[in-house]
């Protein structure tokens, strides 16, 4: 296989066919979790809605289709309706991704009326909100009335949980809440250790034991719902031995926009090194995906390093996530350390064989908020 | 949702976007973070799928549309898949 190595990247990609429209940083909730940058603090611009429009606008002539409409919690721009009815003069498909505080029923009906297509709604269970959670307090009460108030607008309802160490022996428990809620889509997603999660692995790392178990519970209530509720449960990559195709590949159809305006490969792709990003407010979106430095960095596999450049696989993967490369192995041209191919993988598997450990207890959880984010990255 | 007939009347179901898409050249449909590309034959039919057109209409309207016949085992075995993809509903 792979007689001819170093195929020159395509010259021309195809197009981002996936905006994300990171509208704030700003959110209620303070997840251990959370994928927002750990110095989300440092950055508190935010974008203006005419910015955003324009930003749309430009996406969509090329060739954008699915526009994410994310943060923090997009429902604390008080032009979201604004930006909704634009994307869908426009042609895209809408998906508000929300922790569903904020989403009362009128706005609801505004954002239905503006044309919204569809709402993503996630539980954020972190401690401070697994207690409630679990003991169906104030959280369960708040997400089973925004589930009715989605419900009510016939919009479809995706739930997302994020499964850690913390809550991942509850999954029984979180899918049969879900299946009652009337969610035509549970996605399970297993954390991804970046931003805040990386900063508090090793208390959310499950052991292997705790996903075997997830997974069998997960496929015994498939096979009860059938198509009722499709269930995914996405992988966690430290588990895995396996590198993920990361965004389906750097530059290949996916494009974030972040809170100030700067266009982004990923959403967390700020935190190399040595990149610079173009910003919406003086670039547009053709010249930033096809022609900037920060977006054709890592496309394809001509960048690529040993042992990934000889590697059987390299188009699959390409070579997994590069922040994961750069925060894992310290350097951006790494293969992903997550991959069993790697010469640190080793170190990915000393992580999760610790999560059985009581050492790994020993790190008190870090909440996102604004007073650590300035404390993490002085 | 009964069996297909070709009195059946198929719109595409609730949740999902069907539209023309100019930078891929094809009809795509659109559903919660996801996308389908369809092929040009996918494409009439699904177009055709609009809650008021039956399946025997759309076979007719089909058939003159690319001067041919026999196409109905064709457009009814499409549905069917269609609607185990959950893209299509009748009643």
């Amino acid at each position: 296989m792979n007689a001819i190595p170093n195929l020159p990247t395509p010259a021309r990609p195809g197009p981002p066919l996936w905006l994300l429209a990171e509208l704030t940083y700003r959110c209620p909730l303070h997840c251990v979790f959370c994928y927002n940058p750990v110095d989300f603090a440092r950055h508190e611009d935010e974008i203006s809605t005419e910015d955003w429009i324009r930003v749309l606008q430009q996406g969509r002539a090329l060739g954008a289709v699915q526009l994410g409409l994310s943060g923090g919690e997009p429902l604390l721009r008080d032009d979201l309706e604004v930006i909704v009815a634009e994307a869908r003069r426009l042609g895209f498909y809408s998906n508000l991704l929300t922790s569903g505080i904020g989403l009362t029923e009128e706005r609801a009906v505004a954002l239905k009326a503006a044309g919204l297509d569809h709402v993503q709604l996630s539980f954020q269970d972190s401690t401070r909100e697994m207690n409630d959670f679990l003991s169906h307090t104030k959280t369960f009460s708040l997400k089973n009335k925004v589930g009715k108030i989605i419900k009510d607008q016939g919009w479809p309802m995706v739930m997302n949980v994020v499964i850690h160490r913390l809550n991942i022996d509850h999954i029984d428990r979180i899918i049969r809440m879900a299946h009652e809620m009337g969610a035509e889509y549970l996605e399970l997603a297993n954390t991804q250790y970046y931003s805040w999660a990386f900063v508090n692995r090793s208390q959310l790392l499950p052991t292997h034991a705790q996903l075997k178990r997830a997974e069998q519970v997960t496929e015994e209530w498939r096979a009860k719902l059938g198509d009722a509720m499709k269930i995914y449960f996405v992988a966690p990559d430290y588990h895995e031995g396996k590198a993920k195709k990361c965004v389906n590949g750097w530059g290949s159809m996916f494009m974030t926009i972040a809170p100030d305006g700067f266009a982004l490969p990923c959403h967390t792709a700020r935190l190399l090194p040595g990149l610079t990003f173009p910003n919406v407010k003086e670039a547009n979106l053709r010249d930033i995906w096809f022609d900037s430095d920060g977006f054709n960095r890592y496309r394809g596999t001509g960048w690529m390093k040993e042992p990934c450049s000889s590697c059987a696989h390299k188009e699959e993967d390409l070579g997994g996530c590069r922040c994961q490369a750069y925060m894992l192995a310290h350097d951006a041209e790494a293969t992903d350390p997550v991959c069993r191919l790697s010469p640190l993988h080793h170190t990915v598997q000393a992580a999760v064989a610790e999560a059985a450990t009581v050492k790994a207890q020993e790190h008190p959880l870090v909440f996102r908020d604004p007073a650590n984010s300035r404390r993490l990255s002085p | 949702m009964s069996a297909l007939t070709l009195q059946s009347v198929p719109r595409v179901a609730s949740g999902f976007r069907l539209q023309f898409e100019p930078a891929q050249e094809c009809h795509v449909l659109l559903y919660p973070e996801g996308m389908v590309k369809l092929n040009q034959a996918a494409g009439e039919i699904m177009t055709r799928c609009d809650g008021k057109r039956s399946v025997a209409e759309v076979v007719t309207e089909l058939e003159k549309a690319f001067s041919t016949t026999g196409l109905e085992a064709d457009v009814i075995g499409f549905m069917n898949v269609a609607k185990e993809q959950l893209w299509l509903s009748w009643e």
